[in-house]
């Protein structure tokens, strides 16, 4: 639940997405749900000449499952936070 | 959230690119999801890219794609008209490694 809430928060910001099959996407985060399936809209991909096979995408949802990495702005972060709702999250689990 | 995605609703009737955990794009318009995110599409066809030639579009029809092989389902929009698949050359995507 805790990522849940922390990209929900994260709504509305530039995010790159790198997947397990090596694809990176950059986008807006639009939405996420419980699963941490995410939309981005606004994509493109990182190395567009590699991967051309979504040039003709601008909005595009991830499967939670797929998902290696979510790069954040790191604007974006807040870490004290982070350390506190991890903490929290840890002593109540 | 009780839907499959965080609103794989609004993609329905329209076109969409779903890529595969084996790599494969499959073009085609959802007709129907589910919360495990199975998908169904109509009407679709598989592009096949390589260095070699241009990219290769099979036909398939009515499919149905497991949830767990959906990598991402894109929003394909009408940009796609402009695209020269007859000259597009690339490696095929990799499979997902988890």
């Amino acid at each position: 639940m805790l990522f849940f809430s922390y990209f929900k928060d994260l709504v509305g910001k530039e995010v790159t997405v790198e997947l397990k099959n090596d694809l990176a996407i950059r986008g807006t985060l639009h939405s996420v749900d419980q699963y941490l399936n995410i939309k981005l809209e606004n994509t493109r991909v990182v190395d567009q000449d590699k991967y051309p096979h979504m040039l003709s995408v601008r909005n595009c949802f991830i499967r939670g499952s797929v998902v290696r990495y979510v790069q954040l702005p790191t604007e974006g972060v807040d870490i004290d936070l982070l350390h506190d709702a991890t903490r929290r999250e840890a002593r109540g689990g | 959230m009780a839907t499959g995605g965080p609103g794989l609703e609004s993609l329905v009737d329209q076109q969409i690119s779903v890529i595969t955990n084996d790599g494969r794009n499959i073009v085609g318009v959802l007709k129907g999801f589910d919360q495990a995110t199975n998908i169904i599409l109509d009407e679709s066809h598989e592009r096949v890219f390589s260095t070699k030639e241009g990219v290769q579009q099979l036909v398939l029809g009515l499919y149905i794609i497991r949830g767990d092989n959906i990598v991402v389902g894109e929003l394909d929009e009408e940009l796609d008209s402009n695209l020269d698949l007859s000259k597009l050359r690339a490696h095929p995507l990799k499979p997902v490694i988890h």
